[in-house]
């Protein structure tokens, strides 16, 4: 019993899914699934994000000289078991953004490489459905020599990251909650002027960007061949300073944002090559110096199986 | 399952590093400036002319007492008793301030241009409201710190400056009185000692001038600017450079002084700047009449251009008829064969811009929420000085020729935006999306071209090895604007030539005000 549990749980991959707003982030870090042992999950990924909205400090508005800033994204995420208690994940995004009203230039590049560490150090049975307990670390870092001083066009922040996340999963039957909480530091950042005002003027190229916070919180159905979840997570920077008013904002600016969505993921050909279809949405329910942005993603992704046929312990079970 | 866990291991290590040996400290280009050491003090200063005052003596500084008075005495006794037991903070403000009383009033300027460099958000009805002097604090505050206001404020604040060290000279070396150190052997000096007589203290000039400025030009900030001056007044007298004596006799001297430019700045006709409904209207009347297509604002709602009036503004340098004379030839004419490839030309460069040619109109393009070109180059002028140990009365005729060339530059770019009043690129041609924001304000000529060319000017005959540098700098300043797709390429090439014409009139001041 407690091994086929196990095995469904495996079964179906990394559901590598990217969830983006402004921050990009790796979804799959934040979910409790593992890849079996040298199984790889691979595969593109798309979202659209956008607002007409946005939080200059804690006052909603809009702005006519932006209209819509929308951002789309095209990844490719990979999640590869080294064991069935150890994955690594990565993810590489292409961003574009562009605003429908006013004069301001639209803005595209490759963002930031993700790497993650996941490991699952503890399962156990418990109450009658599984306990588990994750431990994720991650790095990120530019690709490319993006502009970042140009919000809310600017595809990114241009800040290399560390993260370490603490993840418990419980699953009873086919239902499972979820919840994670992750310390994100994030590295000063250069720009190309000279010079900038935060609550003072900074006589330098090298701006602050505040470390933040990323508390997650999902619930749903899980079984091996279907995943929907309702999705609540909080992204919160410890620092920063709000927008002044009318004035642009800035990379340095305190960040928040609490966002509602849903996610789903459907293995189409479970037998045998294992595709699955991933797709979602979230909207924004509360935010600081952020838009309030609306995003849906969807995405393919396929699993590789490393795995010689003669040593095949970790190898999931099929269970239809 | 050990090789998990050393896995693991490793990698928590590794983040561990990545944590502990990320240090997020910034420190600014001039938070380490050393101390101020002037290479020569300048013990003549006293004969340089001066900008407004009829002469160093417009203003009488008293007799100080005599060093050997119990008042005197109880003073050098204060000096000490700080000495006594100093705090870090005290050593802090005593190491910042003794970079220099010009730079680092430079500096606070050029922060609360900073501050308030912010257009208004607009009225329910799309209207725009107005910043209100006398109730600075209400939104939208006072004031809108744009580059014409900061240009003139830098201006006037480098020139009473000036004005009241070429007095404080004079009568440092009537009165001759010497630093504390040099009475007493036993008062610790927490600064390079200097020849120069202390008596009245060119700190308390600085400050006292900036002060009686700052209420003018930045009304809603008192009580930052009253801390400062306090911290100053307090890390001079600290550091033994000053008896308190010498910093109030200072202080009182540089208010005076400012009270002449305040009273000045008050008949200036910057107050009108702003135009009304009846002087936008004209300016687009008036521009068909002439069979030209006028200048629209492109935010939305439309904003009112900014400060259309300032071109009328008095000058330091030149009257309003040399001001006139300086305004140059009309741009091309908007149905012209050469301003539709000027206008392509400018498609063609943001079509597909380059990461070098974003650098470069970010790195210049000194919009909303900074301290605007005249502060960009009133930063690169500071850093320089720096290099120079230029004394103090020095430092400040340097920032005063480069503030007053910046000034009227301001004023003969506004008079040339206003008279043509001709549209930006994105105007002719929407498919043209910019790097940086469009300025609510007519193209022709380029303001960052007239500033830098100014700039330039005066800088390069200040520190001639540096001259082709500057107009380097000029150059690429004037590019960006094109490389940002909000100016022509006649907008930029007559704004440099425009800027430097201007420069050259405080080049020939410099040349006769008796300091070289």
């Amino acid at each position: 019993m407690k091994k086929k549990f196990f095995a469904n749980k495996l079964i179906y991959l990394g559901t590598c899914l990217l969830f983006f707003n402004q921050i990009a982030r790796a979804q799959t870090d934040m979910d409790a699934i593992m890849m079996g042992k040298n199984r790889f999950c691979i595969g593109p990924m798309y979202s659209y994000s956008s607002w007409k909205n946005y939080w200059e400090g804690s006052l909603k508005r809009d702005n006519q000289n932006l209209g819509t800033v929308s951002t789309q994204m095209f990844g490719l995420m990979g999640n590869y078991g080294i064991s069935s208690k150890l994955n690594v994940l990565f993810s590489v995004p292409y961003v574009k953004t562009r605003a429908t009203a006013g004069t301001l230039h639209s803005m595209q590049g490759l963002q930031d490489l993700s790497l993650f560490v996941k490991w699952m150090p503890v399962e156990k049975e418990m109450m009658g459905g599984v306990f588990s307990l994750y431990g994720i670390a991650g790095v990120s870092f530019p690709l490319t020599d993006y502009v970042a001083d140009f919000l809310p066009l600017s595809i990114g922040l241009h800040s290399k990251t560390a993260s370490a996340r603490v993840m418990a999963d419980y699953q009873a039957g086919s239902f499972f909650v979820t919840g994670s909480a992750t310390y994100v530091l994030r590295d000063n950042i250069k720009i190309d002027r000279t010079s900038y005002y935060t609550t003072q003027l900074h006589l330098t190229n090298e701006v602050e960007i505040p470390n933040g916070g990323n508390f997650n919180f999902r619930t749903g159905f899980r079984n091996e061949r279907l995943i929907a979840e309702a999705i609540v997570n909080n992204w919160t920077t410890f620092g920063g300073f709000d927008i002044t008013r009318n004035n642009m904002p800035f990379p340095g600016n305190k960040m928040n944002a609490t966002t509602v969505g849903v996610n789903l993921k459907y293995v189409v050909l479970p037998k045998k090559h294992e595709v699955s279809l991933v797709a979602g949405g979230n909207t924004t329910v509360a935010g600081r110096n952020m838009g309030q942005s609306a995003t849906v993603y969807g995405s393919v992704f396929y699993v590789l199986d490393f795995t010689r046929k003669t040593k095949s312990s970790d190898q999931p079970a099929k269970t239809n | 399952m050990k090789k998990t866990i050393i896995l693991t291991g490793l990698f928590i290590a590794a983040i561990a590093i990545i944590f502990v040996g990320c240090s997020k400290d910034i420190v600014g280009r001039t938070d380490n400036t050393p101390a101020l050491s002037p290479a020569n003090i300048d013990l003549n200063a006293g004969t340089w002319k001066p900008v407004l005052l009829t002469g160093p003596t417009e203003f009488t500084v008293a007799a100080p007492i005599a060093t050997n008075t119990p008042d005197y005495i109880a003073q050098v006794n204060e000096i000490k008793s700080f000495q006594a037991n100093l705090t870090n903070e005290e050593k802090t403000m005593v190491k910042y301030w003794s970079a220099g009383a010009v730079l680092r009033w430079n500096e606070i300027l050029r922060e609360l241009v900073a501050k308030h460099n912010l257009p208004p958000y607009q009225n329910d009805d799309g209207t725009y409201p107005f910043p209100n002097a006398n109730n600075p604090l209400a939104y939208p505050q006072f004031p809108f710190s744009n580059p014409p206001y900061a240009a003139r404020a830098y201006a006037y604040v480098s020139a009473a400056q000036y004005d009241a060290l070429v007095a404080a000279w004079h009568y440092k070396k009537l009165y001759n009185r010497a630093a504390p150190y040099k009475v007493d052997a036993t008062v610790n000096v927490l600064i390079p000692q200097s020849d120069l007589p202390s008596y009245p203290s060119e700190d308390g000039v600085v400050a006292g001038v900036a002060v009686e400025m700052l209420k003018l030009l930045f009304p809603g900030d008192q009580d930052f600017i009253q801390q400062k001056a306090e911290e100053h007044k307090r890390a001079r007298i600290i550091s033994g450079a000053n008896v308190r004596s010498d910093i109030e006799a200072g202080e009182a001297l540089g208010k005076l002084v400012a009270q002449k430019f305040v009273t000045r700045a008050r008949g200036d006709r910057a107050g009108a700047a702003a135009g009304n409904q009846a002087a936008w209207t004209k300016l687009e009347t008036d521009c068909l009449a002439r069979g030209e297509t006028p200048w629209y604002s492109l935010e939305l709602p439309r904003r009112p251009p900014m400060l259309p009036v300032f071109g009328k503004v008095k000058a330091f340098l030149f009257d309003s008829l040399t001001c006139i004379a300086l305004r140059p030839a009309p741009p091309p004419p908007v149905n012209s064969q050469q301003m539709k490839d000027e206008t392509e030309e400018i498609y063609q460069l943001i079509k597909n811009p380059t990461r070098e040619r974003t650098r470069i109109v970010h790195f210049w393009a000194d919009g909303v929420g900074t301290y605007t070109p005249p502060g960009h180059w009133d930063a690169i002028a500071a850093e320089d000085f720096i290099t120079k140990n230029f004394s103090e009365v020095r430092w400040a005729r340097n920032m005063a020729l480069v503030n007053m060339a910046l000034g009227d530059a301001a004023i003969v770019c506004w008079d040339t935006k206003y008279f043509y009043f001709n549209p930006r690129p994105t105007q002719l041609n929407p498919n043209i999306k910019t790097l940086t924001g469009i300025p609510n304000f007519p193209a022709y000529i380029s303001g960052h071209s007239t500033f830098s060319g100014a700039a330039a000017e005066v800088l390069g005959h200040i520190i001639p090895e540096r001259a082709k540098a500057y107009n380097d700098m000029a150059s690429e300043a004037s590019l960006s604007r094109m490389y940002g797709g909000i100016h022509y390429k006649s907008d930029c090439t007559v704004g440099l030539v425009v800027g430097k014409n201007v420069g050259n009139f405080a080049v020939q001041r410099a040349r006769t005000d008796g300091a070289e």
